[in-house]
């Protein structure tokens, strides 16, 4: 039987995600051994040309991280869609759209512009903006378009598999890899994580208090963290209570919150808004001034209660219909 | 019934969905287009069948449904009429009766939510169609579920020894039930307790109450706490836990044989204090018992009086002479908790406090007197023995009696207090009767409905009292006329003879009305009901659950759900104990199952659940798999806020999950 063939593409991403794949370490070997690597840009020089070149369903298994935010993007994710049996997700940016799709609480006009000409470090007398089509002596030069928001991968094209994290843990990558050889794939449109959140195996779960309830929320550096203490009955916005575990605690073991990069459980529609409601749930206190005061102290709630997933929540949906061109608007 | 949140399309057969819209006679046919509402169901998803009738909640009505169950093997069912309030359980028996599992049932509420509250009536029609699809929508993800047992407590509490409590104890006692009667003072007995006469027949107040206070304290099936408040309720209706507070009086209660002795000893050699139970028109030592019936028969001590406790040391001849060793200057505050099936509120009232209304002289002159003052004062058992004397020994030659002081009156109280013209009738019957005066009654309106009532009233005219129909305006010293020296003048408008008036009198009595306690909303949110925005309980539905309330096994017995006279208060209480009689030997209640649960295998055991649950229904356990929190089914309300708090979605709620909910919405929005 012959080695399933199989691709990664990076879109719109730090490259953390890419990292994941090397972070295998001597397992990568095995991949190698084991499957076909018939696209992977980041490490092996392709072109575009390669994957036109294939069958529609040649490749057995893509991996996409990146969200989707220029023309270019879209057009390889449908791409790629068409020349793979098995597309999955790869990382919490297509997973659910990501930092990238913090963006989406600007309109595109305004990033470009911040970037661009008001960003303090850029010297750009001319006030060029990149455009889609530049008509210089040489000819028309293009650039792929700068589209209005950024999406996740399931906006763009149909996902058959998810695996989460920013970057994924290695561990959810050597299972992914394993389900697939061993066609032991789940239902389509699994996450392929845990689906319960992270308290289950953080080893500060013994010291958690037997009702949690918040007088005051703390950031990371406001505080000396107690490395052996629950963060939240510490104060810090530890977002595992919402989050799928799958990482073994990572951030909890570096004595940092975790910020919810794994995504909700397959319960769950609305990360944000389930974290809000988790965190409203437990400030200890019955006055409302006092609970307005306890909530202002969140500091850059939209972004921290969406960091990852703001294109996937129905936050965004209320956010595009508030957006009337520029500035920040919604949250 | 735990954990059953699949849908139709999951356990067994696909959905076949009956639809019914009610006509509800012209209600809601005549707004909304019944027929045009069924032909739009007909459409919707898994509908099998839709069909429009005048009365879905009539029998040929709830049999249509049951027939379409057998003939088009209907497995959900869709009734578009009232509120779920009024017939959700018709429906549900109905389809539990063609053997269709209840809870396969969703009601559209076209009247209350459409019909009566839409004006345009394509609008309506609209919002009907709106509210039939989400009905339809949700109803296909229902599962089967079976409502839960919980056996009864036997026991009864009564709160409040007036005389609504006294009858609602002795009712449900003489029926075999153990009764906690808790009482606020140091005696039973309430308002009525204070009153001379009744009307109308005339009846001595003392006479008819004390022989059933006696058998409260001598029955063998009534604990009686007085001096005592509940201060905390928890549970549900048939196993309530209730605190209460025994305050101190400082005497042992079960020694105490009411001898007086120690009243008599008292270092105090003459009552100087005012005495609360008269109205502070007499006045008691700092020991003493309330008055001479005081049920139970026991005395009491008021700390900020008696000199052991304000100068710290006295010679205690009470404590000397009393030879049952029941003075206890050490006594403390104690928490009794007792388990009961069923609460009955019968917390009274208050009288309006008359200073509210200054133009009418009430502190300021000193003939100027409450009815309840007056009531002391023609009670035999009061400080002046019966007989009816003002303030500086004289008796009164002319009395004016003021209507309405509190009642009907848009600055204090815009109801009425139902009771005040007929006992203002009977305080001038007696003042009339004792003193010979001339009685002025003032009044805006004469209400007398009731039995023997209107005829109290011609019996008051024929007695020669007089009445002038007309608000006062103002009670003055200020004499015009040499005959109005010395005299208060009752100044009023006679709108039968259209002209103002000057009425001097010597004794101004006014009848105020009666309020909830100012403690009402205290008391309603522990009792978990509701109270209207002058205090008064809020029954569970005006005409037909007069006693019951918003929570099961809360029930309502006189004055405190509005202002009564005794029979009404009697009537109701024996109403309430019925109730309670009702729910407690049935021996078992039934649980909604709404119930919120916990899957143990997807809950990390974050606990942001624990703290939020408001029926502490919430706790961690240790599992094979770490501590995972639980909910106690038993204690669950279904109010759903733990399953909206719960971080990673391990909590789920039967008749609420996320797949019903959505879907709802989808109808809703997909129609319009």
């Amino acid at each position: 039987m012959s080695k399933p063939k199989v691709g990664f593409n990076w879109l719109a991403s730090c490259g953390g995600c890419e990292e994941a794949v090397v972070d295998l370490e001597e397992a990568i070997l095995d991949v190698v051994e084991a499957v076909d690597i018939v696209f992977w840009p980041c490490a092996m020089d392709f072109k575009k040309d390669d994957v036109r070149s294939m069958a529609d369903g040649e490749m057995d298994v893509c991996f996409v991280n990146g969200a989707i935010r220029t023309s270019e993007e879209e057009e390889m994710s449908r791409l790629l869609r068409k020349k793979t049996k098995i597309l999955i997700a790869f990382g919490s940016c297509s997973h659910m759209g990501g930092i990238p799709g913090l963006g989406n609480f600007y309109s595109s006009e305004s990033i470009l512009k911040s970037s661009f000409l008001e960003s303090p470090s850029t010297v750009n007398a001319e006030g060029v903006i990149p455009k889609t089509e530049t008509k210089r002596s040489e000819g028309i030069l293009t650039l792929p378009a700068f589209q209005e928001t950024a999406k996740s991968l399931d906006q763009v094209v149909e996902v058959d598999y998810y695996v989460p994290g920013c970057p994924p843990p290695v561990k959810l990558l050597k299972d992914a890899v394993q389900a697939v050889l061993e066609n032991k794939l789940p239902p389509k449109g699994a996450v392929l994580a845990p689906d319960v959140a992270q308290c289950t195996d953080c080893p500060r779960q013994d010291t958690k208090p037997e009702k949690l309830e918040i007088k005051e929320f703390k950031r990371p550096f406001e505080i000396e963290i107690d490395p052996k203490k629950c963060l939240l009955a510490q104060g810090l916005m530890c977002l595992g209570p919402v989050t799928r575990s799958g990482c073994d605690s990572a951030c909890m073991k570096a004595n940092m919150p975790c910020t919810g990069c794994l995504g909700p459980t397959s319960r769950v529609k609305d990360f944000g808004a389930k974290a809000m409601a988790g965190f409203a749930s437990i400030i200890d206190s019955t006055d409302e001034e006092e609970i307005d005061r306890l909530l202002d102290s969140i500091v850059d709630p939209e972004g921290t209660f969406y960091r990852y997933s703001l294109p996937k929540s129905y936050m965004h949906a209320i956010c595009t219909t508030m957006r009337n061109g520029s500035g920040k608007k919604g949250a | 019934m735990s954990g059953q949140n699949g849908n139709g399309k999951t356990n067994g057969s696909a959905p076949r969905v009956g639809v019914y819209v009610c006509h509800c006679g012209i209600n809601i046919a005549g707004k909304v287009d019944c027929e045009s509402v069924a032909e739009f169901a007909r459409n919707l998803p898994d509908v099998v069948v839709a069909r429009d009738y005048k009365f879905m909640c009539s029998d040929p009505g709830q049999e249509l449904i049951q027939d379409d169950i057998r003939e088009h093997k209907l497995n959900r069912v869709v009734v578009a009429s009232c509120s779920p309030l009024m017939h959700e359980n018709t429906f549900r028996k109905a389809c539990a009766d063609a053997g269709l599992n209840p809870f396969y049932f969703q009601m559209a509420n076209i009247r209350e939510h459409v019909s009566w509250v839409t004006k345009e009536k394509d609008e309506a029609d609209k919002k009907a169609k709106a509210l039939v699809a989400a009905a339809v929508h949700r109803v296909r993800f229902h599962s089967a579920l079976e409502k839960k047992r919980v056996d009864v407590h036997p026991d009864v509490v009564v709160v409040g020894g007036g005389i609504s409590g006294i009858h609602a104890a002795l009712t449900m006692a003489n029926a075999g039930k153990h009764v906690y009667l808790i009482e606020r003072e140091p005696t039973i007995g309430g308002h009525m307790a204070k009153f001379d006469k009744t009307f109308p027949t005339l009846d001595c107040s003392a006479c008819i109450l004390t022989p059933k206070m006696s058998d409260v304290k001598n029955h063998p099936n009534i604990t009686l706490w007085s001096y005592s408040e509940v201060v905390n309720v928890d549970g549900f209706a048939g196993n309530f836990k209730v605190q209460v507070k025994r305050k101190p009086r400082y005497v042992i209660e079960e020694n105490c044989i009411g001898c007086l002795q120690c009243v008599e000893e008292c270092v105090f050699k003459n009552a100087r204090f005012d005495d609360e139970f008269n109205e502070n028109l007499g006045k008691r030592k700092p020991i003493y018992m309330p008055f001479p019936q005081a049920t139970p028969p026991v005395v009491l001590i008021d700390p900020t009086q008696c000199l052991r406790f304000t100068k710290g040391k006295c010679a205690s001849k009470c404590a000397e002479a009393c030879e049952k060793n029941a003075i206890d200057f050490d006594q403390k505050e104690k928490i009794e908790e007792v388990e009961c099936g069923a609460i009955i509120l019968s917390t009274g009232f208050k009288t309006f406090d008359a200073e509210r209304i200054p133009q009418y002289g009430y502190k300021k002159y000193a003939n100027v007197y409450t009815s309840l003052e007056l009531e002391r004062l023609v009670n035999a058992a009061g400080p002046t023995s019966g007989e009816i004397k003002l303030r500086n020994g004289s008796t009164p030659q002319s009395v004016g009696i003021v209507h309405c002081v509190g009642s009907r009156d848009q600055k204090t109280n815009a109801y009425c207090s139902r009771v005040c013209c007929m006992y203002s009738l009977k305080l001038a019957h007696l003042v009339k009767e004792r003193t010979g005066a001339e009685v002025y009654n003032f009044y805006i309106d004469m209400r007398t409905p009731g039995k023997g009532y209107e005829e109290f009233y011609d019996r008051l005219l024929e007695e020669g009292n007089h009445f002038i129909r007309g608000r006062v305006a103002e009670v003055t010293d200020w004499a015009m006329s040499p005959e109005e020296q010395g005299k208060l003048v009752i100044r009023v408008e006679d709108t039968l003879i259209g002209v103002p008036r000057r009425i001097p009198v010597d004794m101004v009595v006014l009848s105020v009305g009666l309020e909830a306690h100012d403690d009402a909303d205290d008391v309603r949110r522990m009792f978990g009901i509701s109270c209207s925005k002058q205090g008064w309980f809020t029954e569970r539905h005006p005409k037909l659950a007069p006693v019951s309330t918003a929570t099961d096994g809360v029930f309502l017995a006189g004055a405190c759900q509005g202002p009564k006279d005794i029979p009404d208060c009697v009537a109701q209480a024996g109403a309430a104990a019925a109730e309670a009689l009702a729910l407690v030997d049935k021996g078992f209640v039934e649980l909604e199952p709404n119930t919120a649960s916990i899957n143990a295998d997807l809950c990390c055991g974050c606990r942001t659940c624990v703290s939020m649950c408001p029926y502490s229904a919430i706790k961690v356990d240790e599992t094979q798999d770490g501590e995972k929190s639980i909910i106690n089914e038993a204690l669950c309300k279904g109010c759903g806020t733990c399953v909206a708090a719960c971080p990673s979605g391990a909590i789920s709620q039967n008749l609420f999950t996320d797949e019903q909910i959505f879907e709802e919405i989808e109808g809703v929005l997909s129609y319009v």
